[in-house]
């Protein structure tokens, strides 16, 4: 079984990378992006075979690791 | 006194730190990061700075889950001092052993210099032998320093005076200037700056022995 992890910063937070991202963008002649935020996708391949009991493990692997609470949050995805 | 001194892989400023305890006066242990325990009778550890597990992930959370860490919170949770520099405030607050995170630099760059910061408190065993407002000159190395915390968390810094080093000039965007913390009870330092990279006159300055100094003389009394 197969799961996505989305990171992303809070909102709130402000992301330094993707404004520098959106401010590129603009200078690339593309207008109207008004905003651009970058996070991460962690792809992770799993023995287990329950849907439910993978969602809670994955979410423990976040809580734990994968994302940092103070300025990150995270959706997670069973595929 | 006794010093630990972490490594992992990636540290690269392990060595120096060991020195400048050294030079303080401290017994000093090198201990790797898959170490599960501390020296007996640790009474500082130090968390160097470097990369880390390469940084990956984000930078010190994977030396946050090292064997070491459990030691190191433990060390902590009974009192015991640590002080963690640049990668290693990073990786004190990976651990939740000192609030906030460190973001990457405002201006994006890689910032390797010397800057100046004041000593906010002088109210810590770190910071003692300091005047309060005091400047002094320590170099920066890094590209995750811009300190974040939230309103609420921020409030209880400096409610609690709990702000150790603010930059004179903000290099890397951090909120209110911030450059080290202190934990609840005063003992855990997380700092940017680099104040083992100045304890010799041959470094360039020696702003960095007093907090060392601080340290081996403010425990020798408690």
């Amino acid at each position: 079984m197969k799961a996505r992890v989305t990171v992303m910063l809070k909102s709130g937070v402000l992301d330094v990378q993707g404004e520098a991202v959106r401010h590129a963008l603009g200078t690339l002649g593309f207008a109207g992006v008004n905003g651009v935020r970058q996070g991460k996708v962690i792809e992770l391949d799993l023995a287990e075979t329950d849907r439910a009991a993978a969602e809670v493990s994955v979410t423990a692997m976040c809580d734990k690791l994968l994302a940092n609470a103070v300025i990150e949050s995270y959706r997670v995805e069973i595929l | 006194m006794k010093a630990a001194v972490v490594t992992f892989p990636g540290s690269n400023c392990d060595r120096d730190l060991a020195v400048a305890f050294e030079r303080a006066g401290f017994d000093v242990a090198r201990v790797w990061h898959k170490d599960s325990a501390l020296p007996e009778g640790t009474d500082v550890v130090g968390v160097p700075g470097g990369f880390s597990f390469g940084d990956y992930l984000r930078c010190g959370a994977i030396a946050a889950q090292s064997p070491i860490a459990g030691a190191i919170q433990a060390h902590a949770a009974r009192g015991g001092y640590v002080l963690g520099i640049c990668n290693g405030f990073q990786v004190l607050t990976e651990m939740q052993l000192l609030p906030g995170a460190l973001m990457r630099n405002a201006g994006l760059k890689f910032i390797c210099k010397t800057v100046e910061m004041k000593v906010a408190t002088t109210d810590s065993a770190f910071t003692s032998t300091y005047q309060k407002g005091q400047t002094i000159a320590v170099p920066v190395a890094h590209h995750d320093g811009n300190y974040t915390i939230d309103a609420e968390g921020l409030a209880r810094l400096q409610g609690e005076d709990r702000i150790a080093f603010t930059y004179v000039k903000n290099p890397n965007g951090a909120m209110a200037d911030i450059a080290g913390v202190l934990s609840a009870n005063r003992r855990v330092l997380g700092m940017m700056p680099h104040p083992e990279r100045v304890v010799d006159a041959s470094h360039g300055g020696t702003d960095g022995a007093a907090l060392f100094a601080a340290l081996m003389g403010g425990m020798a009394l408690a």
